[in-house]
């Protein structure tokens, strides 16, 4: 197995890690976005709660929560291990820089992005994970919907979500095209598609999740 | 050659590899729009070759677009505001009448300054040596049509063979990644019959040296191929990751 390490170590491999982490937690927005957005249902969050619970009792979906956390694991690692890499390979700075001219500036910030991202997941971890899954505060009396409507009354929570949800709209754009091209599949027929469902996918998850605390915040739904 | 262009220059002067570098300003007066940048620079070492002063290195060679000499980052640009063209093709009518221009070097860990705004590109050098080659037969070259190649397939592959490895795309990149370059030089020769012998071995040797020379990942932001004054896609690093996966995961 030297020969696959030693292929992950190179610089096309630590590439090949980053699109298949960050393609399987692509994958996983489309549940979490597509369960959280029941709650546009306005049946006061019944099907929200059903899907919550089926989420923390299924054994198949709890053991994919365990995959889930290594590969964000895998995602942040690989991705501070280029960013570290990628910084000592231009010793001095050029005094001019006109990045604007060549290239978008979200996708030569992506490590600026994902740990925007990191902090906010930490807090959106404490906020519902650690709630959910390591506390008996989870009742009849007061569900995951009771709870994102008491998290969301604060105004600083709802502006913290909204940033955390531009952050993950700006990683997606660049990140999910990025990760084809990393895995090799450039090609006149498909890259095309490829880029345009990557921007409808970014703009959809990102516009979705902030409408989440907004609406919540604002009484929108019921 | 007399013009009304006058400009301030803020070049890096760098004695040597040794030495720190830092950026000296010149007044130039008199600037015709028909110069090409590297004449505008030949009238400022003129000048300071006439006032004792040590002129500015540079490297040049054709002044055609076509050798992959020049190589200079203006204001924050390889080869400055214009697509598609090196340094020696770049004319000064791209700038206006009192503007201030910064020049550097390319800057990489893998490319150190030699003197000034010449920098050692050898690295690239051992790359091609790592795996960009094929083997031929001595004697008579064979008919030029004997191997039957598709059209697009030479196309494509006389478009990556464009490459002059000038080494714009590691200035470019925030990385300062040689991907485009590795990439280019992989294509041109996986996409035609005669680069089929060594194809399994290629990629993997050239990426392995492209790695031990210090060059950077690549982001994909694609500053390379906007910068490429060859026009080189970024097609061509998606097929150098497919070509060097191909072999890791078959290979024996």
């Amino acid at each position: 197995m030297a020969w696959l390490s030693k292929s992950l170590n190179s610089s096309l491999g630590k590439k090949l890690l980053m699109a298949i982490t960050g393609l399987f937690l692509v994958s996983f927005l489309i549940v979490h976005c597509g369960l959280n957005a029941t709650i546009f249902l306005n049946d006061g969050g019944v099907t929200f709660n059903e899907g919550a619970e089926f989420m923390a009792k299924n054994p198949i979906i709890r053991t994919m929560e365990i995959v889930l956390f290594g590969g964000l694991l895998l995602h942040i690692l690989d991705g501070l291990r280029l960013w570290m890499d990628n910084k000592k390979k231009r010793p001095v700075a050029y005094a001019v820089v006109d990045g604007a001219a060549n290239s978008k500036w979200y996708s030569r910030s992506m490590g600026l992005l994902g740990t925007l991202l990191l902090l906010f997941l930490i807090i959106h971890l404490k906020h519902f994970w650690y709630f959910s899954r390591l506390t008996d505060n989870l009742t009849e009396e007061h569900t995951l919907y009771n709870e994102m409507q008491a998290v969301f009354t604060s105004p600083v929570v709802v502006i913290i979500y909204v940033l955390g949800c531009i952050s993950l709209g700006y990683h997606l754009l660049h990140g999910f095209q990025s990760a084809f091209q990393s895995l090799g599949w450039n090609h006149p027929k498909y890259t095309p598609t490829i880029k345009c469902i990557g921007a409808a996918y970014a703009i959809i998850i990102a516009a979705l999740f902030a409408a989440m605390p907004i609406a919540l915040h604002f009484n929108l739904i019921h | 050659m007399e013009g009304n262009l006058n400009l301030t220059l803020k070049i890096w002067r760098q004695k040597n590899a040794q030495t720190a570098g830092k950026f000296e300003t010149y007044q130039v007066s008199g600037i015709s729009e028909d110069m090409s940048f590297l004449e505008m620079i030949d009238v400022l070492n003129n000048r300071l070759i006439e006032e004792g002063d040590d002129p500015v290195a540079f490297d040049h060679d054709c002044r055609e677009g076509i050798c992959g000499m020049c190589s200079m980052y203006i204001n924050g640009r390889p080869h400055g505001p214009n697509k598609g063209v090196t340094t020696c093709q770049l004319h000064m009518r791209s700038f206006s009448d009192g503007q201030t221009i910064t020049i550097e070097p390319w800057r990489a860990e893998a490319f150190p300054v030699i003197k000034d705004l010449v920098v050692n590109r050898s690295a690239f050098d051992r790359i091609i040596a790592a795996g960009g080659f094929i083997s031929v037969n001595t004697g008579n070259a064979q008919d030029a049509n004997s191997l039957p190649i598709p059209k697009d397939d030479a196309d494509e592959a006389f478009a990556a063979a464009a490459c002059i490895g000038c080494g714009a795309c590691v200035a470019a990149c925030k990385n300062a990644s040689a991907m485009l370059f590795t990439s280019a030089k992989i294509s041109q020769l996986a996409l035609l019959p005669q680069g089929q012998a060594e194809r399994s071995k290629r990629a993997e040797a050239m990426v392995a040296q492209m790695d031990e020379e210090g060059f950077g990942a690549c982001s994909n932001t694609g500053a390379c191929e906007a910068e490429c004054p060859k026009g080189i896609s970024i097609e061509n690093i998606a097929r150098m990751n497919r070509e060097y996966f191909s072999s890791v995961f078959t290979s024996k």
